[in-house]
């Protein structure tokens, strides 16, 4: 199950409505072990595009830099479709490499309601899981 | 001296586990080879037939390889080669 606060989920949100039609991405990290999201990073899409997200390498690498030097690591990494439901695609699944990361996928497409989703990604193996968000 | 690799969680299996792991070349691909004599397996999941694999980013100190000279990028003692797992995907 992923916890995660009010807060932390409306920026999730906040951020995919302000990308939209872009898909959104970015990663939320919290003590190494602690399966705690606790530091929004809203990370740019280097393909500004509707059907895909890349991290931007050199943005990636300072934000893993600061995470490590914190002895932080990704508890969630996020990202929107904007045109189809909030269910990771194959290319999602291929890319998934962070087996402890809950993966949370939401969906714009509707303009007033937001699909929120998390699943856990394991040798290509995808389990959704219950969200619980707390005030 | 030698050049210090850093390895990211999805990879440490083939590392028992070690965060960085250190090898020598002069260019990247020699120290890929290098790594694979003690951690076999390992090159496999950085390259392919056809180069750098893209599911994963490679950074000489705090430059990714794609934008220098990729496989064929020098490298020395001293460097540090970090490897981080792309992070991409699509709706498709």
């Amino acid at each position: 199950m992923l916890t995660i606060s009010r807060e932390l989920h409306d920026k999730i949100v906040a951020h995919a409505r302000a990308d939209h039609p872009d898909e959104a991405c970015g990663v939320i990290a919290g003590p190494a072990g602690s399966d705690r999201p606790e530091r929004f990073i809203a990370m740019a899409n280097a393909e500004r595009s509707p059907t895909f997200y890349r991290f931007d390498s050199a943005e990636q690498f300072r934000v893993w830099r600061d995470m490590d030097d914190n002895d932080e690591e990704p508890i969630v990494i996020y990202h929107s479709h904007t045109a189809t439901d909030a269910y990771p695609s194959r290319t999602d699944i291929s890319y998934a490499s962070e087996p402890q990361a809950h993966y949370v996928l939401v969906s714009t497409r509707d303009g007033n309601e937001t699909e929120f989703r998390s699943y856990r990604i394991e040798e290509g193996k995808v389990t959704e899981e219950p969200v619980s968000v707390v005030e | 001296m030698a050049i210090e690799v850093r390895i990211p969680t999805i990879l440490r299996t083939y590392t028992d586990g070690a965060k960085q792991v250190e090898g020598a070349g002069s260019t990247l691909d020699e120290l890929f080879d290098d790594l694979d004599q003690r951690h076999g397996g390992l090159r496999a999941r950085l390259v392919d037939e056809k180069g750098l694999r893209r599911f994963v980013n490679v950074y000489l100190n705090d430059e990714d390889v794609r934008f220098l000279s990729g496989l064929e990028t020098p490298v020395k003692d001293g460097d540090t080669v970090t490897v981080l797992p792309a992070v991409a995907g699509g709706d498709r």
